[in-house]
């Protein structure tokens, strides 16, 4: 059973993409504002639409899939198909991107975006000590100045803008 | 014509600025760096850029993109050739004929021939806009919105039905896009639409966070997840030059791959990939010597990177016009032309002529600096090959957040941004093409606008959006489109007994 399941994790998506249309029809049938004269389909009828789209595909998919159908995982060049998905690295890297989201109002982004350079690059594999974080600081530090400075982007400093300001 | 003529002079007056230039050389050196860097393409990269562009002006912007797009074309062919495996789809052909060629030692002619043939290519490419651009808008300048909707769901049934091996994967990313761009207040009435009671959401998902999630935060965590621990092996190569003989080959498939990599570059219907390949069966076909085709005939190098070149040039004619985005970097493009507020379509070339016009020089002005900077600079583009991977993901994840951040200053887009690529990774998980998705958040909104202005317009008649002769035409075009699987079927059951191994 669970090899079989497996075998068809694609049905996982096409549950998602029910669950999802069910959503989109459920809160397009919930909206209170009618069509009117001068809107004759109003707000509701095309997220209905899509919704109804969505969960006619989502039956599809599980057909196809349970006939035998299967969808092709993309190739790329730094890309090896036969090796299983490395789920450690892709939590590692989700991780990396949330402790910077909440890093960023606390330490600015010279620092944080330190630690999301060096600490994707340690997820990745890379172990070399004094070459990462440098590497890591100096990309950091170098877009914060140019998006700051010459592009006009605000991006926080943190605590170190005394030292740099 | 003389009409284009003189708007194209002033376009060249206006891009040989310092400012301009220096967007363009810009462009060019990144696209080509792109091209050759493995797992960022164009249209990754243009989205990255996005954020950044809020600071240029839009002219700048799309010079900027321009140069970009035809560099990363340049840049993809040196990877296939020096190293099997292609930086881009649109070199996928690139590697059959200029590998070998590089492994017998010919990879400087292989690199040469590609070289002038993306050049050749892009020059007739931006002819064919110069010539035909101005004359679609010129005809299509009265279309109204029933014309618009019709238009865009082309755009949305082409790229669905018509790429990818499985229409059912492709119709859900297709509903997935369209579903994020529902997200947000209506802009008619100002009801929330999937908001959820969410304040953030009201606002609706940027565009920009979605192309940047889909195609560079998806993009690293999937390459992440499958990462090649070993490296293939660069071919050291040396300065592109070409014999006589070698240009004997070469001069013709040179010549004939812009026509078939326009035509097929401006319609629907692959872009580069489709071009390239056309471009070789027709080499191969033509050729006196087809026995070396596989082995590294010169000639499959040159006629199908001067398609690939002159594809993007047909793209970008057709997204210019039409404001129909055949290519991803075409949508992303479309994305940053809707950031700036013009309208791409038939009245961009009245409204934005200045703009089009540059743009268009600046396609020239490119093509020129690619082919003087990329003969001598091919050793040096060689080695950024070896670029260790993890530096080359944890960057591409660096600038997707920085880019994100930009967008709004709050920390809370990069949690979208991370949900997003995940989106973005399931799909390349599960086969579902990321194109249509990115089509329709960007062209999902307008196509409603676009409908519900018609009805408003018609006082609710359905009929109106059948009531011009372009409307008609293209609701044609599309049922002919999502007909074609059943049409062949049928005619393979006719000629199966005689051809058991087509395809």
């Amino acid at each position: 059973m669970t090899v079989w399941l497996r075998e068809r994790s694609e049905l996982g998506v096409s549950a998602l993409l029910l669950l999802v249309g069910l959503v989109v029809v459920v809160d397009s049938l919930l909206g209170s504002v009618a069509a009117t004269s001068s809107d004759p389909l109003g707000p509701h009828a095309v997220p209905l639409l899509v919704g109804a789209l969505l969960v006619l595909l989502a039956v599809l998919l599980a057909r196809d899939v349970l006939s035998g159908g299967h969808g092709e995982a993309e190739g790329g060049e730094d890309v090896d198909l036969t090796v299983p998905a490395d789920k450690r690295t892709v939590l590692l890297l989700a991780g990396v991107l949330v402790a910077t989201a909440a890093a960023i109002p606390v330490l600015g982004w010279p620092l944080a975006g330190t630690g999301l350079f060096w600490g994707a690059t340690y997820a990745l594999g890379s172990r070399s000590v004094p070459r990462d974080p440098l590497i890591a600081a100096g990309v950091s530090l170098t877009t914060w100045i140019l998006f700051d400075t010459l592009l006009g982007v605000d991006l926080p400093g943190g605590p170190l803008m005394g030292v740099f300001g | 014509m003389i009409d284009s003529l003189n708007s194209l002079m002033g376009g060249f007056a206006a891009a040989l600025t310092p400012g301009n230039l220096l967007f363009a050389a810009i462009g060019v050196l990144l696209g080509t760096a792109i091209g050759v860097l493995p797992g960022i393409g164009p249209a990754m990269a243009v989205a990255l850029l996005l954020p950044v562009t809020y600071a240029f002006d839009p002219t700048g912007a799309f010079i900027l993109f321009a140069g970009i797009y035809f560099g990363a074309m340049f840049g993809g062919s040196t990877t296939s050739i020096l190293l099997n495996t292609p930086g881009e789809s649109a070199s996928v052909i690139a590697a059959i004929e200029g590998n070998p060629m590089a492994r017998q030692g010919r990879g400087a002619q292989a690199l040469a021939a590609a070289a002038i043939g993306h050049f050749i290519g892009g020059i007739v490419g931006a002819v064919g806009i110069v010539l035909l651009a101005p004359l679609v808008a010129s005809v299509a300048v009265d279309i109204g919105a029933p014309d618009y909707f019709a238009i865009m769901v082309l755009a949305f049934v082409a790229v669905t039905a018509v790429l990818g091996t499985s229409r059912v994967r492709g119709f859900a990313a297709l509903a997935i896009g369209l579903t994020i761009g529902l997200v947000g207040l209506d802009p008619i009435s100002g009801q929330a639409r999937l908001t959820f009671g969410v304040p953030q959401l009201a606002d609706g998902i940027d565009v920009i966070i979605v192309a940047v999630g889909l195609f560079a935060v998806g993009e690293a965590l999937w390459v992440a997840a499958h990462l090649r621990r070993t490296q293939d092996e660069v071919i050291p190569v040396g300065r592109p030059w070409l014999s006589r003989e070698d240009l004997a080959h070469t001069w013709k498939p040179w010549l004939r791959g812009p026509f078939i990599g326009f035509t097929f570059g401006s319609i629907p219907a692959g872009g580069a990939e489709m071009s390239t390949f056309m471009s070789y069966v027709t080499e191969r076909k033509l050729s006196k010597r087809p026995e070396l085709f596989g082995k590294g005939a010169i000639e499959g190098v040159a006629g199908p990177e001067a398609a690939a070149s002159a594809s993007s040039a047909g793209t970008l004619s057709t997204m210019l016009t039409l404001g129909l985005p055949t290519t991803a970097i075409a949508a992303v493009m479309l994305a940053a032309f809707q950031q700036f507020g013009i309208q791409p379509g038939p009245l961009l070339f009245v409204n934005e002529a200045d703009l089009v016009w540059t743009l268009i020089a600046s396609l020239f002005i490119g093509l020129v600096l690619l082919l003087v900077l990329n003969l001598p600079l091919a050793p040096v583009w060689a080695k950024l090959l070896q670029i260790p991977r993890p530096y080359l993901y944890a960057g591409i994840l660096f600038f997707a957040c920085v880019g994100a951040y930009a967008v709004s200053g709050q920390p809370v887009d990069l949690i979208v941004l991370l949900v997003i690529g995940g989106i973005g990774f399931l799909m390349r998980r599960y086969g579902l093409p990321v194109l249509p998705a990115i089509i329709g958040v960007i062209l999902g909104p307008d196509a409603e606008l676009q409908l519900r202005r018609a009805l408003q317009i018609a006082d609710g008649d359905w009929s109106t959006l059948v009531s011009t002769p372009l409307s008609i035409v293209v609701y044609l075009v599309i049922a002919v489109l999502l007909l074609l699987p059943v049409i062949r079927r049928a005619l393979r059951r006719d000629t199966d007994e005689r051809e058991p191994a087509a395809r």
